[in-house]
């Protein structure tokens, strides 16, 4: 692919005041128009990412240009660029949706416009709460009123930091939608998350963001297969010794005093081999009281993608060297 | 320029003002009123006139200087308090607006109601007394660039505050004494020469006797020379403010 990148983040880091140190020189390109996700643990490092990109925190060493203008030394036209949707819920609670949308879009520079800040609104099924003070709005409404301001201004980068916080399953999905809605009106958007599935289900490419440092920037399809291993675990009716042999083809594992398989398996496949497995035990007089599935959680895939990382670049990071030809 | 933005800004503070308008004009139009019975009538007559213009009179100009100072510093460091404290300000933070404009914004709209409170007291001092405007121009002049000094010394209070102690302790503990003791109620020259030589290092002395001076024609001290210290606390504001929006101080990490 060659587009061109729309966000340009060079050896970006930051050292708080307390002089914790939250970012260690991120590079990373934001291909335009792609859904990028920012997938990491709390404290990763990734608000602290989506706040110096829009003006919020000033970094410590490094240059970020967005569209082709530096933050920093051409701020007006980069910013005029980017929609912010905060993590926390950061409202004025006296104000009306309609004030507060419109306040956005004055304060981002542009001349007022009631039909575009309506469609927008309609967008996010807000307008039959245009009048109502946003005091009075639900958790999940808030998060869209944010979001509403956010587009206000017609921006081409769109920031939503952990967009499904505190917001339910439904919403969720609502809210998934919404951006490749946004996605296909051609505008670019970054979300930062802690949940795998959320990053899969939105993603074209997925950055792992780690105690700072960006582990890995991949294609969401090459990095699920990376990460995509789940287990199956049998409680067994009666303890065995070992895995009986005519499974030993298996990747079979016991555990808890033999009283526990687990299957561990490719999510990205067709065949899981889960029905393969189930008859086999069958035939083979295995008898289980019950089984769940587990997927490997965050932790786990971070010390596993760290470990990797670290295995293929010996002494990363502090070096200003570029990664790879990009 | 990012007018677009100065004026949403704007907007919005004032939106804030009409919202409570109840607290923001009414309040200071009535406490003004209760100084005007007690101060005006009830004790006026028995003062008489001072430099012959009756007592009632005579304090017009120091009572509107008095609510002047303090809403303007009370309404510019609340409006950019509230955002810093509630987070809101993330919004003007990642905007494209400078500071010159977030200045404008703010500091414009605090001011603008500070002049609406002055008029407002204006007018109503005339239900108690009367009184007459030597030098419009120059009452103007005074009543704009107290209320533009003042917001934004108000602002800085505002950058400064990170908890509401600290809000509320400059008004409290500097403002209010200066002006009480500044000649609202009385003329310099009935003090002791020793009160009066005290009374010179107090800066609202300044601002109202020269406000006074626009009405009447008599002052404390020169009209000059009030008018070079407002015009010095104005640039010595200017100057802070310049200071702290260069080192980022306090708004951002
Ligand atoms: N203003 C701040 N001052 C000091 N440390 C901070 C500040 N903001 C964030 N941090 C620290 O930086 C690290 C990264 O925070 P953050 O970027 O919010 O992580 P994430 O969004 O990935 O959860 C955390 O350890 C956090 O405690
Ligand atoms: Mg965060």
């Amino acid at each position: 692919m060659t587009q061109r990148p729309i966000i340009q983040i060079e050896r970006l880091s930051k050292t708080y005041d307390g002089g914790f140190q939250a970012l260690k020189s991120v590079d990373l390109e934001i291909r335009e128009g792609e859904i990028f996700a920012l997938l990491g643990p709390n404290g990763a490092g990734k608000s602290t990412l989506i706040n110096i990109v829009c003006g919020i925190v000033t970094p410590t060493d490094g240059r970020v240009l967005a569209d082709g203008h530096d933050i920093q030394k051409d701020f007006r036209a980069a910013r005029e660029k980017i929609g912010l949707v905060p993590q926390e819920l950061l409202t004025d609670a006296f104000e009306t949706v309609w004030a507060t949308t419109r306040f956005s879009r004055g304060l981002f520079g542009k001349k007022h416009d009631a039909a575009y800040l309506e469609e927008v609104l309609r967008d996010l099924s807000l307008w039959e709460k245009k009048d109502a003070k946003i005091m009075q709005l639900s958790g999940g409404m808030k998060r869209r009123v944010l979001i509403a301001k956010a587009l206000s201004h017609e921006p081409r980068i769109l920031f939503l930091d952990e967009p499904s916080a505190g917001v339910d399953v439904e919403l969720r999905h609502g809210m998934w939608q919404m951006v490749r809605k946004l996605r296909d009106r051609g505008v670019t958007i970054i979300l930062t998350t802690h949940y795998i599935e959320e990053a899969e289900e939105m993603a074209d490419r997925i950055g792992v963001i780690s105690e700072g440092r960006l582990v890995v920037v991949e294609d969401k399809d090459v990095l699920m297969k990376k990460l995509g291993k789940k287990q199956l675990e049998l409680n067994l009716r009666a303890p065995l010794g070992a895995v009986p042999d005519a499974l030993a083809d298996l990747p079979l594992e016991l555990t808890g005093d033999g009283k526990t398989l687990v299957y561990t398996f490719d999510t990205q496949t067709e065949e899981t081999g889960i029905a393969d497995l189930l008859r086999r035990l069958g035939d083979h007089g295995v008898d289980f009281t019950d089984l769940h599935s587990k997927e490997s959680s965050l932790e786990e895939i971070f010390v596993r993608l760290i470990h990797e990382s670290k295995r293929s670049e010996p002494e990363p990071a502090e070096s200003t060297a570029p990664k790879g030809a990009r | 320029m990012n007018w677009h933005g100065v004026k949403a800004i704007y907007r919005f503070e004032m939106a804030r003002t009409f919202r409570t308008l109840m607290q923001s004009l009414a309040s200071p139009v009535i406490s003004t009123s209760l100084y005007f019975v007690v101060f005006g009538t009830a004790i006026g007559g028995r003062v008489g006139e001072i430099d012959g213009v009756s007592y009632g009179a005579f304090i017009i100009p120091g009572l509107i200087m008095l609510s002047l100072l303090s809403e303007s510093i009370s309404n510019a460091s609340f409006g950019i308090y509230m955002p810093k404290w509630s987070g809101t300000i993330y919004e003007v933070l990642s905007a494209p607006v400078s500071y010159i404009e977030v200045l404008l914004g703010y500091v414009g709209a605090a001011a603008t109601k500070s002049v609406l409170i002055g008029l407002l007291i204006l007018g109503t001092a005339r239900i108690f007394v009367p009184y007459e405007i030597a030098h419009p121009v120059w009452m103007t002049v005074f009543l704009l660039l107290t209320s533009i000094t003042f917001s934004l010394f108000g602002f800085i209070i505002g950058l400064w505050a990170d908890d509401f102690q600290k809000l509320q302790v400059i008004p409290l503990m500097v403002v209010t004494p200066l002006t009480f003791l500044g000649g609202a109620f009385y003329s310099i020259d009935m003090l002791s020469p020793t009160w009066q030589k005290i009374a010179l290092f107090n800066p609202v002395v300044y601002l109202i006797s020269g406000f006074r001076w626009s009405f009447y024609g008599i002052s404390d001290v020169d009209v000059g020379i009030s008018a070079a210290a407002i015009g010095g606390f104005l640039v010595v504001c200017l100057g802070a403010v310049w200071w702290i929006f260069k080192t980022g101080w306090k708004l951002k990490a």
